[in-house]
């Protein structure tokens, strides 16, 4: 018998633990001495709305027509307290995301698009730029721990307040804008020197605890004489405790971002092993309002990983008031298009796998601070790119209601998912599909 | 007493010396008042501690407040000049951009935090976080100040007459602290300065708009500053982290 022999040798067997991926970054690790810092959310396969189906209407639910009749799908934010509540026209608006970590095109055409479909986009690290505020009809304004760029009058020129306490991608982490990105202006936005590392904290200089978050809260409104309303963010972590005490902490809005949520830089480790998937976290803070007499009142925007109107009509079913797109809303700007691809290439990357959004060098001209690179972003095609994207993932979302009844977004519940694997269907606490069972059904915290 | 209604004057005209009672009003009808003021005196009385009073203000105002206020007083100020003639609580001053806030006694944690501009006298002692990521705000501590005081301070100036707690100037950026007393401990890449001339006429100009001018010899104080060994992150560097 020849050495060639099928029946003498089995293929090469990867092994599920070290697999290739795990053997490369054990070799760069090995010869860098440095952990992986990246963009984008996580990246491993999660419990995630996929494992969710509606069952849609039949015999027992009366569906409606699906290219006739109405179905809404308006938001109204802030109604507990601002005296100026937002509305939205679709339930999906825009993630913080800042200038300096993303071009002024970029900011542009993010405000662009948002605005054609009537939702609001959001500022981030840095403060508001003038493009942003003239570009985006409702503009969010963030209040992070690093407090950079953060002045007085552009709270006052927002249309709502954003506490953020944190992320999905890295909740209990600050953030870190690597000195290559700084640029004179972002330096200068920042009030720090040009190239160096710009660290963002993880903890809010002048509060610490729900107690004093309320007392923060109640400035913020004293400033902007009680006109916007004020959101509070946090990463999902302990979503029924943190909804809990952010509502306490008077928040009008809340907005959970779960651990699929993108970033502009993060260890690997952290995006990966860090907080808990959007699923698991919905029903828990919806949980939390509805104990509290809230839900509805204090409205929660859902964020991470939202991809498609059937992930917003899960969301909105699970009891969350809109959704928030950070990650989508840039690929609908032309990020990871393979338009891009040969120059990926250069970068050791492909099209659909780019994520080193903090060294600046972005061929698509959005996550990067280079003169050459940013004129690449035509902010009105990008920005037309993302309406039609908002657009699609509405239509998507009305199409879902229609088919199961609804004449508002809305009133999709729980009642109309079932869950595909045991695991979502305890984390979003709807049955098993083809069963009446609920895994842990009698707690959701 | 009842409050004093806030006189609309001609036009420009500056409104001199109302009271304004937090025993009589809420802290949002005082700060509605004085957001609409372009100029003028206030007194506040019966600050009992209360929450955000005077923050957000944005004129030419002078504003005196009799007793002791809760957190954020002064919060974001622009151009208005405020004294305090009490304590503080947590965050005096925070994220101040211009003008003047002088607190007569100790404030609490994170005074003039992340401030842009203008001048923060303490004639007291601070707590923790005196002065934590400040921006551009210079600010007098005739006292001390406690633990993580200059915590990641960006720019401006934290001029210290007493002692200073663990940590002082943890990762500063480009602020400058001047420290007349002991330092119990210095923070990661905060280190001893030279004292050059044109750091003493900088800290002599500080010590005269904090009104001690006279009173205090700048030799006096050593400077502490960014060893900027940290400013890029490298992998040498982690022991520091």
């Amino acid at each position: 018998m020849s050495s060639n022999d099928p029946w003498l040798h089995t293929p090469p067997r990867e092994s599920a633990i070290f697999d290739k991926h795990t053997i490369a970054e054990i070799h760069r690790a090995a010869a860098t001495g440095i952990y992986d810092i990246r963009g984008f959310g996580a990246k491993r396969k999660l419990p995630h709305f996929d494992d969710l189906l509606f069952v849609g209407a039949s015999i027992s639910r009366y569906p409606l027509e699906g290219y006739r009749e109405k179905c809404g799908t308006d938001v109204t934010l802030g109604t507990r307290y601002a005296k100026k509540p937002i509305t939205l026209k679709i339930p999906v608006t825009i993630a913080g995301m800042s200038f300096g970590s993303l071009s002024a095109p970029a900011k542009e055409a993010l405000g662009r698009g948002a605005s054609a479909v009537g939702t609001s986009t959001t500022t981030g690290d840095g403060g508001m730029t003038p493009e942003e505020r003239e570009h985006s009809s409702l503009l969010v304004y963030q209040v992070l721990p690093s407090r950079y760029g953060m002045e007085p009058d552009q709270l006052r020129k927002a249309d709502a307040i954003e506490v953020v306490v944190g992320q999905g991608a890295k909740p209990g982490g600050g953030g870190m804008l690597l000195g290559q990105k700084i640029s004179d202006r972002v330096a200068a936005m920042r009030t720090l020197p040009k190239g160096i590392d710009q660290r963002s904290a993880c903890r809010h200089p002048d509060w610490t605890g729900p107690d004093d978050l309320a007392i923060k809260i109640e400035e913020l409104r004293e400033i902007t004489e009680w006109e916007k309303p004020v959101y509070v963010k946090v990463g999902a972590a302990r979503p029924y405790y943190d909804t809990a005490l952010a509502v306490k902490a008077g928040a009008d809005v809340v907005v959970l971002d779960g651990m699929q949520g993108g970033t502009a830089a993060t260890q690997e480790v952290f995006i990966e092993h860090c907080g808990i998937p959007t699923l698991a976290a919905i029903r828990p803070a919806v949980k939390a309002l509805e104990e509290l007499g809230m839900h509805r009142k204090v409205q929660l925007i859902v964020s991470g990983g939202i991809r498609s109107g059937a992930d917003v009509a899960k969301a909105l079913a699970l009891g969350a008031d809109a959704v928030s797109i950070g990650t989508a809303a840039l690929i609908a700007l032309g990020d990871n298009h393979p338009h891009w691809q040969e120059e990926y290439r250069k970068l050791r990357t492909t099209a659909g796998c780019y994520d080193d959004w903090h060294e600046g060098r972005d061929p698509a001209g959005i996550t990067t601070q280079d003169p050459e690179l940013t004129r690449r972003l035509d902010p009105l095609l990008a920005g037309k790119r993302l309406a039609n994207f908002l657009s699609v993932l509405t239509l998507e979302c009305q199409t879902i209601a229609r088919a199961n009844g609804k004449s508002h977004v809305h009133n999709l519940e729980p009642e109309d998912l079932v869950a595909l694997t045991v695991e979502a269907s305890a984390m979003a606490g709807v049955p098993l599909a083809g069963t009446d069972w609920i895994p842990g059904q009698g707690s959701s915290r | 007493m009842a409050h004093q209604p806030l006189a609309a004057g001609p036009a420009g005209e500056p409104i001199r010396n109302t009271t304004l009672d937090l025993a009589h009003m809420s802290v949002r009808e005082v700060n509605r008042l004085l957001h609409a003021a372009s100029q003028g005196d206030f007194l506040i009385k019966n600050p009992r501690g209360l929450h955000a009073i005077v923050a957000g203000l944005d004129g030419e105002l002078n504003v005196s407040i009799d007793g002791h206020v809760g957190y954020y007083c002064a919060g974001m100020n622009k151009r208005a000049s405020i004294n305090i003639n009490g304590n503080a609580g947590t965050g005096v001053a925070e994220n101040i951009m211009s003008g003047l806030v002088h607190v007569k006694g100790d404030v609490s944690q994170s005074a003039g935090a992340t401030g842009c501009g203008g001048l923060l006298i303490i004639d007291g002692n601070a707590s923790a976080r005196c002065g934590i990521s400040m921006r551009g705000l210079d600010i007098v501590v005739k006292g001390s100040v406690g633990h993580m005081s200059a915590f990641m301070a960006q720019a401006g100036n934290l001029v210290v007459l007493g002692d200073a707690g663990d940590a002082l100037g943890d990762s500063i950026y480009e602020a400058r602290l001047y420290l007349r007393g002991k330092v119990k401990s210095l923070g990661s890449d905060c280190v001893m300065k030279d004292m050059r001339e044109e750091h003493k006429a900088s800290l002599r100009n500080l010590l005269d708009a904090a009104g001690i001018g006279g009173a205090v010899d700048v030799s006096e104080f050593r400077r502490y500053g960014s060893a900027r060994s940290l400013y890029n992150f490298h992998i040498s560097n982690l022991g520091s982290y």
